[in-house]
């Protein structure tokens, strides 16, 4: 990595060129249990980032005090400290959302986004830009999920954040919400194709 | 025969990765060839059959609303289930650390082969997964708890064992559009593998 860090870059790589999900194939886990509605994806989305950009703080605070031996104990340590408190702010002021997201919020803990971030950025560098990296792979993490999440409810039960969005007339001339698109494969086949649509706009990116 | 049909329905009706998508990261990224893939698969039946029991007695006798009834009657009112993902992950990522020097010492063969996915296992979802689901369910022993983890284990181990020969090939004799080689098409085939799978879930046991 250079000396000097393009804050700008290490901000806005993440959101496509360098996306975490569809690129570095980082934190697919929850990305296909929490996507079958759009509310809990982006609830799920907003507590990674929030839990990513505070730990990798912590860790860049911390990083010359850490022993390389046991630096991976303490990386979860911090981070399963910062996901019991989304947890519980959950709980307490969003109790539906959380007992829809059940174990997914605990799992944030091994989000391999977070292990991946912490290892390969806040390790090396100041707090400031690890909290941009933080910030940026959070939001490359959501995006791909209010995407997925937007797809599968709209095809899937014809609602969007619980409102009803195909009309009705739509309904009494035959159509019929695709069943298959609320059951977990279907997340797969849906970052599949997005996938597939990124790919095919950055060459660079396929694999031969 | 309780814990037999847990065992039976954790590998195949529950299965981590067809069902519930646990393990997929470590899972799309070791699966290209079925050696290694055979190899992780093994660490991780290894690691939930010894850290669920675990984490189960944790539970049952320190963390849960008045498990420390057994150190007196004033401590009845205690609830430390908020500190169960902290302990949880301790006890995955200290275990792991313990495992990893405990194969190195007895047997630098196993090791040499599980060696590099040893560290990977502690963030592996599919191992605090399983803890997470145990406290969900309330299991009523101990061995409960082990059988689970076996079944939950096995059918991991099945899951990338499959998914890698069928990538084996697939690179091989297919061709496939080029924006969906390597990671494209392994999720589509994943999906197709939990739409297979999916017919377990009527089987009654």
């Amino acid at each position: 990595m250079a000396d000097k860090v393009n804050l700008k870059e290490v901000l806005f790589n993440p959101f496509s060129k360098n996306n975490p999900v569809i690129v570095q194939v980082l934190g697919i886990c929850s990305v296909l249990a929490v996507t079958a509605k759009l509310e809990p994806a982006i609830v799920m989305g907003l507590s990674v980032i929030a839990v990513l950009a505070f730990a990798n703080v912590i860790i860049s605070l911390l990083r010359s005090t850490i022993p390389t031996n046991i630096r991976i104990i303490v990386q979860l340590v911090v981070v399963a400290g910062l996901v019991v408190i989304v947890d519980q702010l959950l709980k307490a002021y969003a109790y539906d959302v959380s007992k829809q997201l059940s174990v997914f919020i605990g799992l944030i803990i091994t989000n391999c986004i977070l292990m991946g971030r912490l290892e390969a950025f806040a390790m090396g560098n100041k707090p400031w830009p690890s909290f941009l990296d933080g910030i940026g792979n959070g939001v490359g993490y959501a995006i791909i999920l209010i995407i997925t999440g937007f797809f599968r409810e709209l095809l899937g039960s014809g609602t969007l954040l619980g409102y009803q969005v195909i009309p009705q007339w739509c309904y009494d001339h035959g159509y019929a919400n695709n069943g298959l698109m609320i059951l977990p494969p279907m997340a797969l086949v849906v970052v599949a194709c997005i996938i597939w649509v990124h790919r095919s706009r950055n060459k660079d990116l396929q694999e031969s | 025969m309780e814990n037999f049909n847990i065992f039976i329905r954790s590998i195949f009706v529950d299965n981590m990765v067809f069902a519930y998508f646990l393990g997929i990261c470590s899972f799309l990224a070791v699966s290209k060839n079925v050696k290694t893939a055979f190899g992780l698969g093994v660490a991780v039946t290894f690691m939930l059959v010894i850290t669920l029991p675990i984490n189960y007695l944790l539970q049952t006798y320190v963390l849960s609303a008045g498990a420390l009834t057994w150190l007196g009657p004033e401590y009845a009112d205690v609830d430390l289930s908020f500190l169960s993902l902290i302990m949880f992950i301790a006890v995955i990522a200290s275990m792991t650390q313990l495992v990893e020097m405990t194969v190195e010492k007895y047997s630098p063969s196993l090791y040499a082969s599980l060696g590099i996915f040893l560290p990977l296992i502690a963030v592996n979802c599919a191992i605090l997964g399983g803890s997470l689901f145990m406290q969900q369910r309330d299991f009523p022993s101990v061995w409960t708890a082990v059988c689970a983890g076996g079944g939950w284990g096995l059918g991991w181990l099945l899951a990338i064992t499959a998914v890698a020969a069928i990538r084996e090939r697939l690179a091989q004799y297919s061709d496939i559009p080029k924006p969906l080689r390597g990671i494209g098409i392994t999720f589509i085939l994943t999906a197709l593998m939990g739409i297979a799978f999916m017919s377990f879930l009527g089987i009654k046991i």
